[in-house]
């Protein structure tokens, strides 16, 4: 394999005392779409700003493409950043923004109006060159900080919860812009965002991060099927996170003691001894009910409504444990009050919190 | 109905207010056309103190005085209000909040002492009195002013535009020129404008700082309405007052463009 | 892991030294040689003694000079009041106003505010000579038979710094209550406040840092502008102003002169400090 485009090595940034990232570890190939995922405040966009330049890490070491470029600055970094609020220069119409990189670069007057054409037709506001900043719609603004942040070919582009601001349908427009402009062009992107609906989408691999530290890293199927910590499955498409006990083994499959009850779950290789305490995460719509199985959960139906296309049933379980259920477009025969018996598929439910948290990143 | 009423009062109120506000103004003006030299009594129309103001050399003089010292301390306290703003963003001394605060002193303290401070303490390093200590002084009441506009647009601005240069490959120096001075244009602008008129209008300090040869307008004035005036001097008024109105139409535009300027910012 | 190298700082704070320099050699230094001046010994004629004595600041205390010390506090007091009177309704209904009268009525404020105080205060010496439109006026309407003689004396002073000094008042107290939230006398109101309670609940209690900062920007100056008392007082009303200009121009006490400055600069900052510790801000409203 080649060389990464981009490397991060322990990143440690503490701002005022408060440890804000600790010990981040990244590697980017090229054209690889790489989102970091995770709440507010858990250090995504200081990571960001030290791969830009725009921070200086306490520790680590930031590579771009094998160089150590930890002590250069922002303006000699081939890194460039759309950022949250766009930064569109206010005094400047959208050529002067989208050619100012390639004006430092003093590129002759003709290179530069060519090559703002091209990038604005990337992104499909030809025609937009005379206007000012404050004359563009919100989204509009958003594709001229993309333009501008490419228009210089830099070898990886940040991109800092660049749709936050856009409504949702314009967003999913531009989710699908993005992706494909990001193909096209096979540029590395590192993108920001805290909706995990975006980030199972667009990306090729998502980090999650929590607290200043990566959770986990992988391709979307990986985190959204075996997600490694009982976080990742609550943040990334709202698991069910149950405790239990390992009770037996029946082929592949674990037999565990879970909630007054009995649950299933495929073994992984090295499998937890029996009598071990295990935690066992199982996706809302992987919920199934009423079989006249020898294992299961006793539950009781709390309430059951639809939004947004969806079904959700709440259900407690036995031990008072709080567990949701969920079906695309379809109504079950389960009235609120009904006691009913909960199961999944061995293969739909995993084991997490297995190790430490604060995953390191495990590059195959 | 009731608020309508109320409102109409209101209005009045200001109306009046404007009236005492403009009243000896507009007499001055009047005055100047008067034909005969007393200002009390009105005895015709006439243009004859214009013609002799515009013979009066030392008048002129003086005013050509002002104006280059208007000019020289707005300039001054733009340039070093300006670059202090700036760097004072970013200096971390510990003695920066003391020499902040004693660098607006100056707007927080009575004319009279500045005057009085600055002749004794020229005399004392043995600078010669005339248009240096003029400009000397003027400039450091000016810096203030200057200072706080500048201070507190930079603070409004959004510090992801000159990220966004540095990201995009400006030198910290580049950014400056192409990002941070083009949007301070409007407050340095009405800064100096400030500080224009400021110095035009200043009497106390000029009066204690000023060398013996030197007269400013102001100072030309205050003599005169001291020892006796003449309508030339209502003359003057009436083309000063001209020079204003100019200026506050100026500074309206300008305001407007940053107006303008600030709403993009904030988008 | 090896330690990041230090990235060249940023050096743009080299531009702070020009400020840095001025302020410290023109400012904080005329400041330090007034307080050190203040102490030091008036030579026979003209200059100053090397000898450090208390005698400037004891000579203050003679009764005249107190006597100027409290009428300069008075008139200053007298001033502040009217303005108050005068100024504070003129900022609050201003900033009533609808939008678009707000930004002309701006203008029409600036007119005055950016004439020249001299000229401005000339038209008053118009207005109050014997025989001038307000003897005129007053003649004519029989209020008096004679002449008011209005003009060197103290009312002509008052009226004078009013007249200078009104408009700080008016745009510091416009500018507190233009940023005011309307809605939150509305919420008053909605809540069974009295008209006049709402005001003074909300809307005085908001627009106080104005009326503060107002406060400051025409009392400090009152005590200083002596050539209103000059113009249109004539030799009757002496202020602090006018004693240290005395002082300094004719008597050539500078000792005096500086330690009559200390007292008034010391009065000014603790009414700022003051200022400063009710309001918890340093900057005055509505100056810019």
């Amino acid at each position: 394999m080649s060389t990464p485009i981009l490397e991060l090595h322990q990143i440690e940034k503490s701002f005022g005392g408060t440890r804000v990232l600790d010990g981040i570890c990244l590697s980017a190939a090229q054209g690889e779409f790489i989102t970091l995922l995770g709440p507010s405040g858990c250090g995504k966009t200081t990571t960001l700003r030290i791969i830009a330049g725009l921070e200086d890490p306490d520790a680590g070491q930031v590579l771009l493409e094998g160089q150590d470029v930890t002590a250069a600055p922002p303006e000699k970094r081939n890194v460039n950043t759309v950022f949250q609020n766009y930064a569109l220069f206010p005094h400047m119409t959208v050529a002067a923004n989208v050619g100012y990189s390639l004006k430092l670069k003093k590129r002759p007057r003709e290179e530069i109006a060519a090559a703002v054409a091209n990038a604005l037709a990337l992104v499909q506001l030809d025609g937009y060159e005379k206007r000012y900043p404050s004359e563009l719609s919100g989204g509009q603004r958003q594709r001229v900080a993309i333009a501008r942040a490419l228009v210089g070919r830099p070898k990886v582009l940040l991109l800092d919860e660049p749709l936050g601001a856009l409504d949702l349908q314009l967003r999913r427009q531009m989710q699908l812009e993005l992706k494909a402009l990001q193909k096209q062009l096979g540029i590395t992107f590192i993108y920001i965002t805290h909706d995990q609906e975006e980030a199972l989408n667009m990306s090729d691999r998502i980090a999650v991060m929590r607290a200043g530290r990566f959770e986990q890293i992988g391709t979307p199927a990986e985190i959204y099927d075996h997600p490694r910590t009982s976080y990742v499955a609550r943040f990334v498409g709202e698991a069910n996170v149950l405790q239990g006990t390992v009770a037996g083994r029946d082929g592949d499959v674990l037999v565990l003691d879970c909630a007054g009850g009995c649950a299933r779950v495929q073994a992984p290789k090295d499998a937890p001894a029996q009598g071990a305490p295990v935690t066992l995460a199982v996706r809302s719509e992987r919920v199934e009910f009423d079989r006249t199985s020898d294992c299961g959960l006793p539950a009781t139906v709390r309430e059951k409504r639809f939004a947004g296309g969806m079904l959700r049933i709440e259900l407690a379980l036995a031990d008072g444990t709080a567990l949701v259920a969920s079906r695309h477009g379809i109504d079950l025969p389960i009235q609120p009050g009904e006691a009913v018996r909960v199961w999944w598929q061995p293969e739909d439910a995993v084991l997490v919190d297995r190790d430490a948290p604060g995953v390191k990143e495990a590059q195959a | 109905m009731k608020a309508k009423r109320k409102f109409r009062l209101s209005y009045l109120y200001l109306g009046l207010v404007v009236l005492f506000l403009y009243l000896p103004i507009a007499l001055v003006a009047v005055y100047s056309f008067n034909a005969g030299r007393l200002s009390s009594v009105w005895e015709g129309f006439s243009l004859r103190w214009y013609q002799e103001l515009f013979r009066d050399k030392e008048l002129f003089e003086a005013l050509w005085n002002s104006i280059v010292l208007g000019v020289c301390a707005s300039c001054g306290a733009a340039v070093i209000g300006t670059l202090g703003a700036v760097g004072f963003q970013r200096l971390r001394w510990r003695s920066k909040g003391v020499v902040e605060y004693i660098s607006t002193l100056p707007m927080m303290t009575p004319e009279i002492i500045l005057g009085m401070v600055s002749m004794a303490f020229f005399s004392l390093i043995g600078l010669p009195f005339g248009m240096t200590t003029l400009i000397i002084g003027h400039t450091a009441f000016c810096i203030p002013y200057v200072y706080m506009l500048v201070k507190a647009r930079l603070v409004g601005m959004d510090k992801s535009l000159v990220e966004a240069a540095r990201d995009l490959g400006a030198g910290e120096l580049q950014a400056f020129f192409d990002v941070t001075l083009p949007l301070l244009a409007p407050a340095i602008a009405s800064g100096m404008l400030l500080s224009f008129v400021m110095s035009f209008d200043d009497v106390i300090i000029s009066l204690f700082v000023t060398g013996v040869n030197v007269n400013t307008l102001p100072i030309k004035i205050y003599t005169q309405l001291r020892t006796g005036v003449t309508p030339e001097i209502n003359a003057l008024c009436v083309l000063m007052l001209a020079v204003t109105v100019a200026g506050v139409g100026l500074s309206a535009l300008l305001g407007r463009l940053g107006g303008h300027k600030k709403k993009e910012e904030t988008l | 892991m090896s330690k990041p190298k230090p990235r060249q700082k940023s050096s743009l704070w080299l531009t702070a030294l020009p400020l840095y320099i001025f302020t410290l050699l023109f400012v904080l230094g005329p400041l330090v040689y007034m307080v050190v001046l203040s102490f030091q010994q008036r030579a026979e004629v003209w200059g100053v003694l090397n000898e450090y004595t208390l005698d400037n600041y004891l000579n203050i205390l003679q009764p005249v000079y107190l006597n100027t010390f409290l009428q300069s506090f008075k008139l200053a007091l007298a001033s502040t009041g009217c303005i108050i009177l005068i100024g504070y309704p003129f900022g609050y209904f201003m900033a009533k106003l609808p939008g678009k009268w707000k930004g002309r009525m701006m203008l029409v404020l600036m007119v005055p505010f950016w004439t020249n105080s001299l000229i401005r205060l000339y038209g008053w010496i118009i207005i109050f000579r014997a025989n001038g439109p307000l003897d005129a006026l007053a003649m004519g309407l029989g209020l008096t038979d004679e002449p008011l003689k209005l003009l060197y004396t103290y009312p002509a002073v008052l009226v004078g710094m009013v007249y200078v000094l009104l408009e700080f008042m008016i745009l510091a107290v416009y500018s507190s209550a233009e940023k005011m939230d309307w809605g939150l006398v509305e919420a008053a109101r909605d809540l069974g406040a009295s008209p006049l309670r709402a005001f003074w609940t909300v809307t005085f209690k908001l627009t106080l840092p104005g009326l503060l900062s107002g406060v400051i920007l025409t009392f400090i100056p009152s005590m200083g502008l002596f050539f209103i008392a000059d113009i249109l007082g004539g030799n009757k009303i002496v202020l602090v102003g006018s004693l240290i200009q005395d002082q300094l121009m004719r008597a050539h006490n500078w000792p005096f002169a500086a330690a009559l400055s200390v007292i008034l600069m010391a009065m000014t900052s603790l009414m700022i400090a003051l200022y400063k510790r009710i309001t918890h801000t340093s900057e005055l409203e509505g100056i810019l």
